[in-house]
């Protein structure tokens, strides 16, 4: 059979981030401890090159590849891109916390850049097989970052939480693939549309196919009620691990919904009223906003705090992809970018206040930081008021289009309940700033964190304030991933 | 040509700038930092001169247009410009901020850099608020002015602060997010969010009135209306003098102007099918909360109280036309025109008196640190000439004629007895339960005998308070006096919008 070489072009920065990995596995076994800045410098270059390798082979045009079991396309781009360079700043925050802790090892980043290969394949998945190979992928890396810190106790309990849970999350989605595979013999998603569209097909297995796919897919995403993971792992893991959670993989799950809904199921016509996968994602969506939202507020610790903030920031995408329209797939991808952007600035925060022997993950921590830190707490001020959904800042505007693509299919009262949540959200978040400026400090050490932490949290800051006064770029990138 | 010029843009962004560059100068050299904030303000107020100079009252169009594309995608637009009913709100705002930055002076010691920051930055998002032509840059504006806010009351408020900034906030918040769900469903209905455009949007009336309740709870609360009114006198009593004196002068105005720019054009029918409900709500606002503001003990929550009654006279202006509107089957009636007119009038002039009367409790509690008016009595022996000017504006938030409080108010009763006697009966008690609240509160703080040591040893104003309450003190009169420009300014804007609310859009 006749090799065709250029079939590869698509895939080279998966190809580069596999090589890369193996890369740093093997140097680092030739690292002594005080060398590991090593691996750390060749992930980190090694990532912005991937990032740069997916800028070159990206192009307009789709390409399926691998007797269309892969797929690049706009959308693939512009998130393999998000992909790499929030998993460079998530490793950049993590770098000053894992070596005050003793957990500065090579093994750190392997993992994480397998988490990263895995990720970048579900991107470009084109049937299930290819889509559950890139999760497992993720998963298992993630399971042992959890558990990164050895001799933490509640880190090997999250691990073992997230490893049963997501194991049986995989094997949901497995069982509703398999049964969708039965109904219509294939695994591809373009066949998948083509042989769902004829109308001899057996309905009742399919939705039942569905449901457990949208339920390994809400796992995934951590919605109510399949959420109660979230807290635990994002609370036990290391905060350099939780960040990576919270911000990368989110965007991973974001293409994980959009291959396996609208590429896959999309054509998908239910009985009973409700069009295929929305009205189940619109019990999701509500849950997840009304619990996240709620639980919140009666949190004490900033991890868990943020981790339910997380799942109703979920509720919000989810919302986006329900509206099944190109704007509500752009709403949502622009929503997800953004989010990851504030997690990993909120996250962020909670590294640089931290040192060593001192984890600030209590809400009291934050007291009095703008008399420790004026300018910090400016930036962790724009990132709540993001979280919050005010403007100027852009977390109003991810709201915004949320919002502008449910109302436009007929679904204003979810728009309404969802602007209804937020109000509440509105309180917890604005509680950090009473913390923070209202408050007297309980400690007046100033923060310790590095040069690089500093300037690209400040960064990550503004960005929010930036990207809120001229969104129409980011948003425009977003238009275009859904060929707009 | 000046008119070419962007001037509103500069009137947003001068102090917006300006507020960064003081915030960033920071505090090592506060004197600095004063006068810088002071220039800036100043400037602001330059700048927005030529609004009121350059504008031809002849029109009812949009005057000063700027319009760029923002957010091409949902067709929202930077997109300025101004009427006779935004414009002298423009004005007022820039006048009174430059008057709240020399209030400020020395007062505030507590990192002063970033108060005068604060206040800079809110003088050029509320001047954002008055001049936005599209929705959502108007939504973006009037939620931004809440950071500011939020930060003036929890930082440099009083002892319960926290309390208070969190319940502005939320408040706040709360009734506007519904309102947000309402601009997205229109922008549907219109295709973009042109607020010119929204005016003549076709809706149902099971349409209009849902977005009247939308925009209503977005904008009572911010008036504030009874009941949703809770929030300001705790915001009132906690804020600094300087974030009242922007409270009441300005952001209360918001809600009003939000009233004529959405509520009344674009849901005409449900305005009107709704009359009753915000006539019934603003006298009972006039009637009851004057009575709880007779029993106060705090100054502070008093002219909170008052500013609430009189913020009732605004919507009543404002919804008692439709009442005319109906039994003289015309929309350009002058008894309509009076009405709305009269509400706006009574907006600006509120603006003035409610900002001197707050930096008249200011004075004292500089001095006193204590806002209970039992802990005052005959302050006037001590300083006679605060308290001339503490009986003036006193006069004037009774509604003295002569006193600018006294145009607005007279303007809406009059518009009141076309509609009917009851209501300008129950409007016009507010005469009487206005003149008491607050001249008992005078008597008992300034006149009598010295209450006790501390009251003895008060010295009178300084130049620099002299020169601010002297300032509102001087447009107080000659609104009072001489009420006619600024009519005339608005008249043709009004006219206009009455005309359009006067055709059914059913």
């Amino acid at each position: 059979m006749h090799f065709d070489s250029s079939i590869l072009i698509p895939v080279l920065p998966e190809i580069f981030v596999l090589t890369l990995a193996c890369i740093v596995l093997v140097v680092d076994l030739f690292l002594k401890d005080e060398q590991r800045i090593i691996t750390y410098g060749i992930t980190q270059i090694g990532l912005v090159f991937a990032a740069v390798i997916a800028l070159a082979v990206a192009q307009p045009d789709t390409q399926v590849v691998f007797d269309g079991s892969y797929v690049r396309d706009a959308m693939s781009d512009v998130l393999k891109v998000a992909i790499y360079l929030v998993s460079f700043v998530a490793f950049l925050y993590a770098k000053d916390y894992l070596k005050d802790r003793g957990m500065f090892k090579g093994e750190f980043y392997t993992l994480g850049l397998f988490a990263v290969l895995g990720m970048s394949i579900m991107v470009s998945a084109n049937s299930f097989l290819v889509i559950y190979l890139g999760l497992e992928l993720l998963a298992l890396s993630l399971y042992a970052l959890v558990a990164f810190n050895r001799d933490s106790k509640q880190g090997a309990e999250a691990a073992m939480k997230y490893f049963v849970l997501g194991a049986l999350a995989s094997g949901m989605l497995l069982y509703g693939i398999s049964m969708i595979y039965g109904a219509t013999g294939t695994i591809r998603f373009d066949e998948l549309s083509t042989a769902l569209a004829s109308p001899d097909l057996n309905n009742m297995v399919l939705v039942f196919g569905l449901v457990f796919v949208v339920v390994g897919l809400a796992f995934k995403f951590g919605a109510v009620p399949f959420h109660m993971w979230v807290p635990d792992v994002y609370h036990g893991a290391p905060t350099a691990v939780t960040l990576f959670i919270s911000s990368a993989t989110k965007i991973a799950a974001f293409a994980l919904a959009v291959r396996l809904l609208k590429d896959g199921l999309g054509e998908l016509q239910m009985p009973g009223g409700w069009e295929g996968w929305q009205g189940m994602l619109i019990i999701l969506a509500i849950l997840s906003m009304g619990v996240g939202n709620l639980i919140a507020v009666a949190q004490t610790n900033i991890k868990r705090m943020l981790a339910y903030s997380t799942i109703s920031h979920v509720g919000f995408i989810l919302l986006g992809i329900l509206a099944g329209t190109q704007e509500g797939y752009t709403a949502a991808m622009f929503y997800t970018l953004v989010y990851a952007i504030m997690s990993l600035g909120g996250f962020g925060m909670v590294i640089a206040m931290s040192r060593r022997g001192f984890e600030a993950e209590r809400l009291d921590d934050y007291k009095g930081l703008s008399h420790r830190s004026p300018w910090f707490a400016a930036m962790m001020l724009l990132l709540m008021f993001s979280m919050a959904g005010v403007p100027p800042t852009v977390g109003f505007f991810a709201k915004l289009f949320v919002l502008d693509a449910v109302v436009s299919v007929d679904l204003t009262w979810v728009a309404l309940v969802g602007v209804f949540f937020s109000i509440i959200g509105a309180f917890y978040y604005i509680r950090i700033i009473k913390l923070m400026y209202f408050d007297k400090p309980l400690d007046d050490s100033p923060l310790t964190a590095g040069l690089d932490t500093r300037i690209v949290l400040s960064l990550n800051g503004l960005s929010v304030l930036a990207l809120g006064m001229f969104p129409a770029g980011l948003l425009s990138i977003c238009t275009a991933a859904f060929g707009g | 040509m000046i008119a070419d010029w962007p001037i509103l843009s500069l009137t947003i962004w001068l102090p917006i700038i300006g507020g960064i560059m003081v915030l960033a100068s920071g505090d090592r050299e506060p004197n600095a930092t004063r006068w810088t904030a002071l220039i800036v303000a100043a400037l602001t107020f330059v700048s927005s001169l030529p609004l009121w100079f350059g504008f031809d009252s002849g029109t009812a169009a949009m005057q000063f247009v700027e319009r760029a594309s923002w957010i091409s995608q949902f067709k929202i637009e930077y997109y300025l410009g101004v009427d006779g009913i935004s414009m002298p709100l423009i004005i007022l705002t820039t006048f009174i901020t430059p008057l709240v930055i020399i209030a400020g002076w020395e007062v505030i010691k507590y990192r002063p850099s970033q108060y005068m920051a604060a206040f800079l930055i809110m003088e050029g998002v509320m001047v954002g608020v008055f001049s936005s032509l599209d929705a959502m840059l108007f939504y973006v504006f009037w939620e931004a002015m809440l950071i500011p806010m939020f930060i003036i009351i929890g930082v440099w408020g009083g002892p319960n602060r926290v309390y208070a900034t969190i319940k502005f906030f939320l408040y706040t918040f709360f009734g506007s997010v519904f309102m947000l769900v309402a601009l997205i469903y229109m922008f549907f209905q219109s295709g973009s969010f042109d607020i010119l455009e929204f005016h003549g949007l076709k809706l149902t009336l099971t349409e209009q009135i849902l977005i009247f309740i939308a925009f209503l709870m977005a904008f009572a609360v911010k008036v504030p209306m009874w009941p949703v009114h809770t929030w300001l006198p705790d915001a009132h009593v906690e804020a600094p003098t300087g974030g009242s004196v922007i409270l009441a002068a300005i952001m209360l105005k918001i809600g009003g102007y939000g009233f004529l720019r959405f509520s009344l054009p674009i849901t005409p029918d449900a305005s009107h099918s709704l009359d009753w409900l915000i006539i019934s709500m603003s006298l009972i606002a006039v009637v009851y909360i004057g009575f709880v503001a007779l029993a106060q003990q705090d100054m502070k929550k008093l002219i909170a109280y008052s500013s609430i009654a009189h913020m009732g006279f605004v919507t009543l202006g404002f919804f008692i036309v439709f009442i005319i509107m109906s039994e003289s089957g015309s929309g350009t009636g002058s008894g309509a025109l009076l009405g709305v007119e009269g509400g706006m009038v009574q907006m600006v002039s509120h603006g003035f008196i409610s900002a001197a009367m707050f930096l008249c409790v200011g004075v004292l509690y500089d001095r006193m640190h204590s806002r209970q008016i039992d802990d005052y009595g005959g302050v006037v022996h001590t300083m006679p000439v605060f308290a001339a000017f503490m009986v003036f504006f006193a006069m004037a938030n009774a509604g003295l004629p002569g006193t600018s409080g006294f145009v607005g108010e007279f303007m809406v009763i009059l518009a009141s007895f076309r509609a009917d006697f009851w209501y300008a009966f129950l409007a016009a008690t507010t005469l009487i339960i206005g003149a008491a609240y607050t001249l008992w509160m005078i008597k008992r703080v300034l006149f009598g005998d010295v209450a006790n040591d501390n009251v003895a040893t008060l010295e009178d104003m300084n130049s620099r308070e002299l020169i601010v309450l002297g300032t509102l003190a001087v447009a107080v009169m000659v609104l009072g006096l001489w009420p006619a420009p600024l009519v005339e300014v608005m008249d043709a804007s009004i006219a206009n919008l009455l005309q359009h609310v006067s055709i059914s859009k059913l």
